[in-house]
């Protein structure tokens, strides 16, 4: 098991290289369109092939991995940061605030993740610049996905309120602002590291799923998600296999994460 | 007591509810665009026409007093009219809901029945094998996202049941077999084991037990996750159901039947959620075992 973690490792490490270094890395622009050759069949000019417009595969995968991967991260910081706000004012305030966090918590539990996403994204414009999209996806996942991290690092924050060392520290005569930042938040590290990791592929599929209805990333940049949709046409797959290779990726993009940060105790 | 923790928790749902849809009702009033009308650009009105316009707008209220308009009117069946589909919304879910409602309860019956036997038989056969090849094939299909996988079904002509099953399944797995895996080393399990019970016997009486308040809480997250899952199996399955009806919604911002589609499913997973906290406080009886903190039974 430990092996298979390094594994996993090494290869979200060789992805994010990759998606980094993807204008180095790829035969073309990702935007540009070969004409003459829409459709193609990998080969060595195009290792997996052409879209319907010409475009080189291979190069969008890799910049669609760039915006995936880079832009996941940065929902998830979003994220945990308005997490960890409410979660440690909550747990540590306590009385009426804490309840009111936490219904307003329970609120965006109650809603399916993907409804709440659709929702949201309707009421924002449709059509827009494709970087305008990215920002809009990704900030939406990052203001969204607040809800289950902000309840852990809560109970977290209201166990670290009773302990001795806090209790003496406010004894002590440290204010409150204090307490939370010096006392309390280095304890709670662990679990926002945690809620921060466990994050990121939650974000990427939701970028997945969104771009697959239709609501995600515009074109012509390229994602996961938008990626996706060439499977659409399922017969087209049969014929054609190498359509697969987004999917392929983000599969095991989401397995690496799977192995790293599985619950399961290597020991046993 | 349960009494007044069940009023208590009825009143709690029907506030957060509430909150649900003015939340969503406020959404809908900040959105760019709300109250755009397009006579506005036309030609042939004059000053006073825009203006007679944007005053009977005026006269709808603010967000509060057209959300309890918008109560108000719900409460006799009047949901108001869906803009993309041009239909009333009442009559758009009286025709789609049954259909999502059963998928939803077909896959997570099937979800739940899939995920729960797994989990017991790594629990009572106990063949680190099996335990692997169950734990690879659950692990694979938690790697996928709810859209890539309603295609691979889509693909194979599976229902959109199907889709839902496979979503609900690996995550009733991974939970129940961590807390399985967890009470197997719990002393009163030791001791029936010692005592020459056998493992199914074992597994039912002695592990099932304690295990049984999480495991219900877990339904109420499966029944959000399940209706959740419905809109991209149902939009790439083509099922015409409620699913399909949010994303069409969504694509043509049909921002009044959103607000009463986010009602209906907070309804839906909230009375789901209380009815799990209900079934969990009316077994009561359990006690949490100070070593591992898993709840277990008086007998034990």
């Amino acid at each position: 098991m430990q092996t298979l973690r390094y594994l996993a490792a090494a290869f979200l490490l060789m992805v994010f290289l990759a998606s980094v270094g993807a204008d180095f890395l790829s035969p073309a622009p990702y935007e540009r369109q070969f004409r003459d050759h829409p459709n193609e069949p990998p080969s060595r000019r195009f290792p997996l092939g052409t879209d319907e417009l010409g475009r080189d595969r291979l190069s969008r995968l890799l910049h669609g991995s760039r915006v995936s991967l880079l832009l996941a991260p940065a929902a998830a910081l979003l994220a945990v940061f308005l997490a960890a706000l409410v979660g440690l004012s909550a747990g540590f305030l306590g009385g009426w605030f804490e309840r009111a966090a936490m219904a307003c918590t329970d609120l965006f539990v109650s809603l399916p993740w993907l409804f709440l996403l659709l929702t949201v994204r309707a009421l924002l414009p449709l059509n827009v610049a494709p970087w305008t999209s990215v920002s809009i996806t990704f900030l939406l996942l990052g203001l969204l996905g607040w809800a289950s991290s902000a309840r852990v690092i809560r109970a977290g924050a209201a166990a670290v309120r009773g302990s001795d060392f806090a209790l003496q520290a406010r004894a002590a005569g440290c204010r409150t602002a204090r307490l939370m930042m010096v006392h309390l938040l280095p304890n709670l590290r662990p679990a926002i590291a945690a809620q921060f990791w466990i994050s990121i592929p939650v974000f990427i599929w939701s970028e997945a799923n969104l771009g697959m209805l239709g609501l995600g990333v515009t074109e012509p940049l390229p994602s996961w998600g938008n990626l996706l949709l060439e499977l659409a046409n399922y017969r087209a797959v049969f014929a054609a296999p190498w359509l697969l290779a987004p999917a392929v990726l983000l599969v095991l993009v989401s397995s690496g994460f799977h192995f790293i940060f599985s619950k399961e105790d290597p020991c046993r | 007591m349960l009494w007044r923790k069940l009023l208590s928790g009825a009143s709690r749902l029907l506030l957060t509810w509430l909150c649900a849809g003015l939340f969503g009702a406020a959404l809908v009033r900040l959105a760019p665009g709300f109250g755009a009308d397009e006579l506005e650009l036309d030609a042939r009105m004059n000053r006073e026409s825009i203006q007679a316009i944007r005053e009977a707008r005026g006269a709808e209220g603010g967000i509060v007093a057209s959300y309890w308009r918008y109560l108000r009117n719900a409460a006799s069946g009047d949901l108001g009219m869906s803009s993309s589909m041009g239909r009333p919304i009442a009559e758009l879910l009286g025709d789609r809901l049954p259909l999502t409602l059963r998928s939803v309860a077909f896959g997570l019956t099937l979800g739940w029945v899939a995920g729960l036997s797994m989990a017991a038989s790594t629990a009572i056969f106990r063949r680190s094998a099996y335990d692997a090849a169950a734990g690879s094939l659950n692990g694979l299909l938690l790697c996928i996202p709810s859209a890539l996988l309603a295609f691979f079904l889509f693909a194979v002509g599976a229902p959109a049941a199907v889709g839902i099953a496979a979503m609900v399944g690996p995550r009733v797995f991974r939970t129940a077999h961590l807390l399985f895996r967890d009470s197997l080393d719990l002393p009163h399990v030791l001791t029936a084991e010692a005592k020459g019970l056998g493992r199914v016997r074992v597994f039912s009486f002695h592990l099932l037990p304690p295990v049984a308040p999480q495991l219900i809480a877990w339904l109420g997250t499966s029944v959000t996750l399940a209706l959740g899952t419905a809109i991209p199996v149902e939009v790439i399955c083509d099922s015409p159901g409620i699913g399909q009806l949010a994303w069409k919604a969504a694509l043509g911002r049909d921002l009044n039947l959103l607000v009463c589609l986010t009602l209906i499913l907070t309804a839906f997973t909230l009375t789901a959620n209380f009815l799990c906290d209900v079934a969990i406080a009316w077994r009561g009886g359990s006690r949490p075992c100070r070593r591992s903190g898993i709840w277990r039974p008086h007998s034990c």
